[in-house]
């Protein structure tokens, strides 16, 4: 089976003008999105990430046609999206989440009347999909409210339900959870992981809350300036960022910073103390050695912070080789 | 094509639906709508007030080229007179959302906030231009020429048309253009209710062949009104108004796939 989605050294360029001096305007060449090549299965669920400016919204532009790629090669379910942007638009589902796809002036039930109509959904099949969407979004109080009027939080989830009315193959998700609270985070995680395994919808999320990645997607790409910098599981992340895990050892009483080898010890404050490992490394030997040599009271590895190991990619600018010796 | 026209019916229907919620403001707005609209007759009855014609033409002549083409333009207006706002949609990027739908944008943006109030200026025209027939005594008129009124009409909005769609595709590369625009249909409609003997010749070359206004009334309606063409022009050019129609249309169909073609969305 072909892959779902392909990449093939997609780029987009902007042009920007920009003043120089008082009359002078200077052209200049913007590489939003620099040669990035990857593919998506059906089914897969992806999070796409990056720092600010990375590239990533333009990225789903033109996944879904929004944009014409200035160079390489695109392919959402065989369709090019520049070019039949309407005939893939029945099958796909976007929710950004800096602005609404809904009537701004329109009530949600009004919204998602015009799109079942819009979108030529089943009337039973629209029936099951909108009783769904508002059990689990939980929009059940604000179907008559004019969109104008929903807080940021009820209005994407008001737009998360609009993606999701024609049953799409592929949904794509920029930043969908940028505002929301904690309860409201929680009831869109679950809501797009049922999704995804329901109906095997392919999903291809971008955003800055690591938790998001963490609780629903296998897969990540990182992105820096327009370039791939890492295509992987999380736990490949978190071994080529180079992070450490942290081992905290509770010693039954005060004691000198332990000697074991493989470890290294970062510091201490009063029984308890913190080593540092290499993320790839086994914690088991080290462990062993400890229980040997001292008198254990607790332990406990700690995984680096995903944040953490994140940010160390952005800042490198690259996923340093998987085999860089840990320090 | 035709899944788009029903599509722009299903978009319109939603808003004609939403306004006409507040009966008794959409009832004032389209009677005020109907009243500014009148007002410009109303200068023209008063400057026939003190004189008996303007240019060589009667009142009920001049009543016959406002109602063709304020008609004209008043269907234009209700159709497509929301695709003003795509400057504003350009600007801000909220384009991208109507490019996620399964309908084509020309229609999502011409059928954006559609406006019903606008028929106020269309049944005005119509009046005007019922009076005029009346006036005119075209109830002895030959078939070819009750043929050509609305062959005006149909082709004025057409022409119209075009050119709000010509410059809604503009406003990609000119966000405020619709300024520009908005003088060419509105002043051209304004142009057009009057005589073309009353301006200068060569005012008259320009709305003939730069911008073809003069095929919404003017051309074909000399002929309905057994008058001589100022430009002399060969007979046959009377009856071009559709074909100047189309052309104007196809030419404003490239302009605003070209002006798509090089949008570019917002940063956020
Ligand atoms: N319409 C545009 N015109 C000019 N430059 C643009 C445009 N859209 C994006 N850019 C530029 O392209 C680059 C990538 O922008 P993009 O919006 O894709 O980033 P992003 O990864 O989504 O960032 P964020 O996390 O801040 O949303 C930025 O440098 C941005 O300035
Ligand atoms: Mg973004």
């Amino acid at each position: 089976m072909p892959d779902f989605i392909e990449l093939d050294r997609l780029e987009k360029v902007f042009t920007v003008r920009r003043r120089a001096g008082r009359l002078r305007r200077e052209r200049r060449e913007v590489r939003a999105v620099d040669g990035i090549s990857c593919t998506v299965a059906r089914g897969e669920m992806v999070g796409y990430i990056g720092p600010n400016g990375a590239g990533k919204s333009t990225t789903v532009k033109m996944l879904t046609g929004i944009l014409t790629p200035s160079g390489g090669r695109l392919r959402v379910a065989g369709i090019d999206p520049a070019t039949d942007r309407t005939r893939l638009a029945r099958r796909m589902g976007v929710v950004f989440g800096q602005r609404t796809t809904l009537w701004w002036d329109l009530p949600l039930r009004d919204s998602y009347a015009l799109m079942r109509r819009l979108y030529r959904i089943e009337p039973a099949r629209y029936r099951v999909n909108l009783e769904r969407c508002v059990d689990l979004l939980d929009l059940g109080a604000l179907l008559d409210v004019p969109v104008r009027q929903l807080s940021l939080g009820q209005r994407m989830r008001g737009d998360i339900a609009a993606a999701l009315l024609h049953d799409p193959e592929v949904l794509y998700l920029d930043e969908p959870t940028i505002g929301l609270d904690v309860v409201s985070k929680a009831k869109v995680r679950g809501f797009l992981r049922d999704v995804n395994a329901e109906r095997g919808t392919t999903v291809l999320l971008t955003t800055h809350d690591l938790t998001d990645v963490e609780q629903l997607c296998d897969r990540v790409v990182v992105i820096d300036r327009g370039r791939l910098v890492y295509d992987g599981g999380l736990a490949g992340l978190r071994a080529a960022g180079g992070g450490e895990r942290t081992l905290v050892v509770d010693l039954a009483r005060e004691a000198p910073p332990v000697e074991v080898p493989g470890a290294r010890f970062v510091r201490s404050e009063g029984p308890r103390q913190w080593l540092a490992l290499p993320a790839g490394a086994s914690a088991a030997p080290v462990v062993a050695a400890l229980a040997a040599r001292y008198p254990l009271a607790d332990l406990s590895v700690r995984e680096p912070d995903i944040e953490e190991v994140i940010a160390r990619v952005y800042a490198s600018g690259g996923v340093p080789a998987p085999t860089a010796a840990p320090r | 094509m035709v899944d788009g026209l029903r599509a722009y019916a299903l978009i319109t229907g939603m808003w004609v639906r939403s306004t006409l919620a507040y009966r008794a403001s959409f009832a004032m707005t389209v009677v005020a709508n109907f009243a500014v609209t009148a007002l410009d007759f109303v200068a023209i009855m008063i400057m026939f007030g003190h004189v008996d014609a303007l240019g060589g033409f009667a009142m009920a002549e001049v009543a016959f080229l406002y109602g063709t083409t304020s008609a004209a333009f008043g269907l234009a207006d209700l159709l497509l007179g929301s695709m003003n706002g795509v400057g504003q949609r350009v600007r801000d990027g909220t384009l991208d959302v109507l490019l996620v739908r399964p309908v084509p944008v020309f229609l999502q943006v011409a059928a954006d906030r559609f406006a019903l109030r606008r028929l106020g200026r269309v049944s005005q025209a119509l009046l005007v231009l019922g009076w005029s027939l009346v006036q005119l005594d075209a109830a002895s008129w030959s078939a070819g020429q009750w043929l050509m009124v609305p062959m005006m009409v149909l082709s004025g909005t057409a022409i119209y048309g075009a050119l709000y769609a010509g410059g809604a595709a503009f406003q990609f590369w000119a966000q405020d253009a619709a300024e520009v625009q908005n003088s060419f249909t509105y002043g051209g409609n304004t142009l057009l209710q009057y005589p073309p003997t009353v301006f200068g010749a060569e005012l008259v070359r320009g709305v003939t062949f730069v911008v073809p206004l003069a095929f919404v009334n003017w051309v074909p309606a000399l002929r309905v009104l057994g008058r001589d063409d100022p430009l002399g022009l060969p007979g046959w050019v009377d009856f071009a108004s559709p074909a100047v129609a189309l052309v104007c249309c196809a030419g404003a169909g490239l302009a605003w796939r070209a002006g798509l073609r090089g949008y570019r969305s917002t940063g956020s």
